[in-house]
């Protein structure tokens, strides 16, 4: 190692005292080691990941009144309950009669909520004669290979997205529901590529529905 | 025959540029750190495949604990001297100037208003280790609402960002949902986690 070498020793013999060059090399291995200890400190303290944000829009709340009267067609939208143990029961509305069908209980599994999303949509969108949902990882693929720009990517998956013939998701929660619950959902919604939903309250004919469909399983 | 004779050779090693790099990587994750602020309770925020990041600036944080408390913060020193002016001048309390600048240097906190001048009272350690009540958000006294509706004024462009726990229940966000749409807050996020589970 890099060290101070031999001081002293001008003084032996009498005469002038010779001062004898000393070297400039200094030892470093302590400078070393500490800049190590502090890059180890450094690095661990340091949490790469920013926190991640889900952009959420709500109506207006005076003006609900006027978003209802757009009624939308009954076979179009599915209503998904969120309720205890990470369980969801969901249902469509019987475009004849105008009544609830059967609710199904499922969860957060990739077999349960997501297929039902995925292929339900995909059934409205095929009657109506649009198959353009595959294009969506198209547009990204696209956007990352800086084939298109972003806001061109952006107009054409929203386009896709809200096509007026697609799904419309309405969810609700119950009270024992938990808020990671209602973020899974809305990651669901990001999954399958929704962009028409809607979070509203729930109504007690739901909730006796919720319980009826917890007690027959 | 001769042996050859190997010169022996020193054993020290320059190390120049080891120690070159070795400051180079730890000036860079010196700048690169970010220190969180302390807060007052561990929220686990949920995962999901959202990728947006949060931004720093203009942002106003509700967080929500598991047990339902709800907790409060405002991005910028000089936008929370104004919020608790303007915060003071609503409930007729008046603050010291040092309580003004305890409260812009405060991260985030959950108590009610009564309490608000207890809290800046006490050392950044003492305040960690009391418990926080947490701000009350329901109908019958929504404080909340002020705080939400007083830092929109303080700062026009402030977005809303909930932090919530993941086993929070789901009537308290309602709750706090409902009270940013009474403020005509209709757009807002949810804070998560990346989820690197993919996504088939």
């Amino acid at each position: 190692m890099a060290e101070i070498e031999g001081g002293g020793g001008g003084h032996k013999k009498g005469g002038k005292p010779k001062g004898k060059k000393l070297s400039t090399r200094v030892d470093f291995t302590p400078m070393v080691d500490l800049g190590f200890l502090l890059i180890t400190f450094f690095m661990l303290t340091t949490s790469m990941n920013k926190p991640k944000t889900m952009e959420i829009n709500m109506p207006v709340k005076d003006k609900v009144e006027e978003v209802d009267k757009t009624k939308v067609k009954a076979s179009q939208a599915i209503t998904v309950l969120l309720t205890e143990n990470d369980k969801i029961v969901y249902y469509f509305i019987n475009e004849k009669t105008g009544e609830p069908e059967t609710p199904i209980i499922t969860d957060f599994s990739k077999s349960g909520i997501r297929s039902t999303l995925l292929t339900k949509n995909r059934e409205l969108l095929a009657a109506k004669g649009f198959n353009n949902l595959d294009s969506i990882p198209i547009y990204k693929e696209m956007y990352r290979l800086n084939k298109i720009d972003e806001a061109t990517m952006r107009a054409n998956i929203s386009a896709i997205k809200n096509n007026k013939d697609a799904l419309i998701v309405v969810i609700k929660a119950d009270d024992k529901a938990k808020y990671k619950n209602l973020v899974d959902i809305l990651d669901e919604m990001l999954i399958c590529n929704i962009g028409r939903y809607a979070i509203v309250d729930i109504t007690d004919v739901e909730r006796d529905l919720i319980k009826t469909a917890m007690a027959v399983k | 025959m001769p042996k050859v004779k190997v010169p022996r050779k020193s054993t020290s090693v320059d190390m120049t540029a080891m120690t070159d790099v070795a400051f180079l990587l730890l000036t860079f994750f010196m700048l690169a750190t970010q220190f969180k602020p302390d807060e007052p309770v561990t929220v686990n925020a949920p995962s999901s495949i959202a990728e947006v990041p949060l931004p720093d600036i203009d942002i106003m944080t509700i967080t929500i604990a598991g047990d339902g408390r709800v907790f409060f913060d405002l991005e910028g020193q000089q936008y929370k001297e104004e919020l608790i002016k303007k915060m003071a001048a609503l409930k007729q309390v008046s603050f010291s100037p040092e309580e003004i600048k305890s409260f812009s240097l405060m991260s985030s906190f959950g108590v009610p208003f009564g309490q608000l001048k207890g809290l800046l009272a006490l050392k950044t350690e003492e305040r960690a280790k009391i418990q926080q009540k947490g701000i009350p958000a329901d109908s019958l006294n929504n404080e909340l609402a002020d705080w939400i509706w007083q830092s929109r004024l303080v700062n026009n462009n402030v977005r809303v960002a909930i932090k919530g726990d993941q086993e929070t229940n789901y009537p308290i966000v309602k709750q706090v949902i409902a009270t940013l749409q009474d403020k005509k807050v209709n757009r807002f996020n949810f804070i998560t986690n990346l989820n690197t589970e993919p996504v088939e």
